[in-house]
């Protein structure tokens, strides 16, 4: 045995072969047990002294607080810990890949945290006259430049919030295009294939649309003769909402033909841009017909989301739909950048504002600054990737798991659940996946494949990672696939073991319940 | 009394001209564990093929349509604190709701138990 100078051994003493501890204070190592901030046990004290305030009147008119808030009474370390104690329990992409399918968790690289903390971009507010904030229309003009560029839109309403904000913002526009031709009360229907997003036919029926939906054919795509059959009668047709790459992560192939039949039917496309970054630098949706498509920013152009948020949904809009865009929006003249706030003169036929202000000002910063540092070819390069990356995952898992759709997928994998063992379901694999240190996919969407798993690597990962995920993804799925009754019990390591989803649905326990007053008044 | 049944998982008993309509046991046993059930109000009419009411699960949502066209009559309000119904009785106790036949005839489109046996083997 080597001693080090003191005369201590350098080695762990024999390796013992005990398999658990129990600890007295709940933590397992450095994972330490937290209960929940009312649980905390300070009732009755407080974590702050306050002098009380003399010789001023309440002004409150009797309104004044008779009993005592129930907030526990921590001090600020003691506050700190137990926010810093629950986050360690946070998955996140600064943690591991992420492979939830349609999400596009990609890494959020530095340097846009960087930029996106310059003062001139952090400690504006957006009441400050124009011409003290030039800098930052011009930034807005700029990424807008580059969505339209990228998406050969001639338009794009930059102030929506998030990605069915922005489904809300090109559905608004059709809305008022059909009011501008009168025909917005006998346009009603919406087409939606059965793949889509929730958000989908949420959002037309949140506009007034009455939503119809298309059937996916054996090859995971619009089935054409049903799209034909429900145009046949068009005169009430307002447009269609369509995911390309779709939602089973696969090129509609159709869309070109789609586009032309909507627009001769005398209907809109809208398309729902969160697969973007399949295609992005690719492929320009302008050109195979797209009226309106809102644009993650936090998905394709790498701005924080998953919690870490806020979102942002530009909206790129056709020639067709443009004079209907939101106000405020930036323009350009000889005395410099300028928001365009009434919906008068060029924004006269606006169908209005969506928004306080004009959008999500931070995440401009990081979507800008991921272009700019990528570049366009850098941004055909990260579609390519990520494409490589789900093909590589699909090729790696084809013979362990099913795909759902014969052929190569675009930027996600997705597998039905035929290869698992009777008894053994979707969720028991998702939860398996947790013990081996992994986010889940996302399960049972789209709805069209049985017991769905969409698994969306993104361009983030290396192929080691991507190994590494596979190996284990692999090792749950044979364990699915020979019946495996352990799954059903899994996740064994977490710090929570597997809820009772069904009695959290059906009698979910929204509140926390104080302890008995006299215990309270006794500490 | 005959029971007939719809692509879309739908069972409908018709007495008189009153149906009784609910989701077959296929398609609980597809949904998994029951959580929600959103029903039709009393004195609403659907056309057949409507979205009549709302089934939710652990693992999805999906819509109810309507089998046949007609007139709500009565809905089972017992589903709405005890979901878990449709999964234990969908064929019986799980009923979503009594619809008045505006059109016997169109039940001649619908699946005896036999094709709907076969239809469902087929999925």
């Amino acid at each position: 045995m080597t001693m080090n100078s003191s005369g201590r051994p350098t080695a762990p003493v024999a390796a013992s072969d005990i398999q658990s501890v129990e600890t007295v204070s709940g933590s397992k190592g450095l994972s330490q047990f937290e209960p929940l901030i009312f649980e905390t046990d300070r009732w009755g004290k407080t974590g702050v002294d306050l002098p009380k305030a003399k010789g001023k009147a309440s002004r409150l008119g009797g309104v004044e607080r008779s009993v005592r808030p129930e907030l526990p009474g921590l001090s600020e370390p003691e506050t700190i810990r137990h926010y810093m104690r629950l986050s360690q329990r946070n998955y996140a992409i600064d943690l591991g890949l992420f492979p939830l399918g349609s999400c596009t968790m990609k890494h959020n690289p530095r340097l846009n945290e960087k930029m996106a903390r310059l003062p001139g971009f952090a400690d504006i507010h957006p009441m400050q006259p124009q011409a003290s904030v030039q800098g930052a229309l011009e930034l807005i003009d700029e990424l807008a430049t580059w969505l339209k560029t990228l998406t050969g839109m001639p338009a794009v309403a930059m102030s929506p919030k998030a990605g069915a904000h922005g489904e809300l913002c090109g559905m608004l526009a059709i809305r008022a295009a059909l009011q501008a031709r009168g025909e917005s009360e006998t346009r009603k229907r919406v087409l939606v294939p059965a793949s889509a997003h929730g958000t989908n036919p949420a959002t037309a029926a949140q506009c007034g649309f009455i939503v119809d939906e298309i059937d996916a054919n054996a090859r995971g795509r619009v089935d054409m003769d049903d799209l034909r059959a429900k145009l046949k009668k068009s005169d009430d047709v307002a447009g269609i909402m369509l995911t390309n790459p779709n939602t089973c992560g696969l090129f509609e192939t159709d869309i070109k033909e789609i586009a032309d039949l909507i627009h001769a039917a005398g209907g809109y496309f809208y398309c729902d841009g969160a697969n973007f970054n399949a295609i992005v630098g690719r492929v320009r949706p302008g050109d195979l017909g797209v009226d309106a498509m809102h644009i993650n920013l936090h998905k394709t152009f790498s701005t924080p989301h998953g919690g870490g948020g806020p979102g942002s949904g530009p909206t790129v809009l056709s020639d067709a739909l443009a004079p209907f865009a939101p106000v405020p929006f930036v323009i350009k003249d000889g005395n410099g950048f300028h928001l365009i706030e009434e919906t008068e003169a060029e924004a006269k036929d606006s169908f209005g504002r969506m928004a306080s202000f004009h959008g999500q000002m931070g995440m401009f910063v990081r979507a800008l600054t991921y272009m700019l540092s990528h570049g366009a070819d850098g941004l055909k390069q990260v579609a390519e990737d990520a494409v490589l990356n789900a093909n590589y995952i699909q090729a790696k898992l084809k013979t362990i798991m099913t795909p759902a759709f014969d052929g190569y997928c675009m930027h996600e994998a997705l597998f039905s659940d035929k290869f698992t063992a009777e008894g053994i379901e979707t969720i028991d694999i998702a939860k398996a996946l947790i013990d081996e240190g992994y986010h889940p996919m996302t399960m049972y969407f789209p709805l069209v494949v049985h017991g769905a798993m969409l698994i969306e690597p993104t361009e983030t990962e290396s192929k080691a990672e991507l190994d590494r995920f596979c190996d284990s993804l692999a090792s749950v799925a044979r364990k699915a696939a020979q019946g495996d009754e352990s799954l059903k019990g899994a996740p064994y390591l977490a710090p929570m073991k597997r809820l009772d989803e069904t009695q959290a649905a059906r009698k979910p326990v929204l509140k926390w319940t104080a302890p008995a007053p006299e215990q309270v008044a006794a500490e | 009394m005959t029971v007939k049944f719809t692509e879309d998982h739908e069972w409908v008993k018709v007495e008189g001209d009153t149906a009784i309509v609910g989701i077959t046991k296929f398609a609980a046993e597809q949904l998994g564990d029951v959580v929600f059930v959103e029903l039709p109000e009393v004195g609403a009419s659907f056309d057949k093929g409507g979205d009549m009411a709302v089934v939710e699960s652990v693992k999805a949502a999906s819509d109810v349509y309507a089998p046949i066209s007609g007139e709500i009559l009565e809905a089972n309000d017992a589903l709405t604190d005890a979901p878990e119904t449709v999964n234990s009785a969908p064929e019986g106790e799980g009923w979503f709701a009594k619809i008045k036949l505006s059109d016997s005839s169109e039940l001649d489109s619908l699946m005896d138990e036999a094709a709907y046996k076969a239809f469902c083997d087929g999925q």
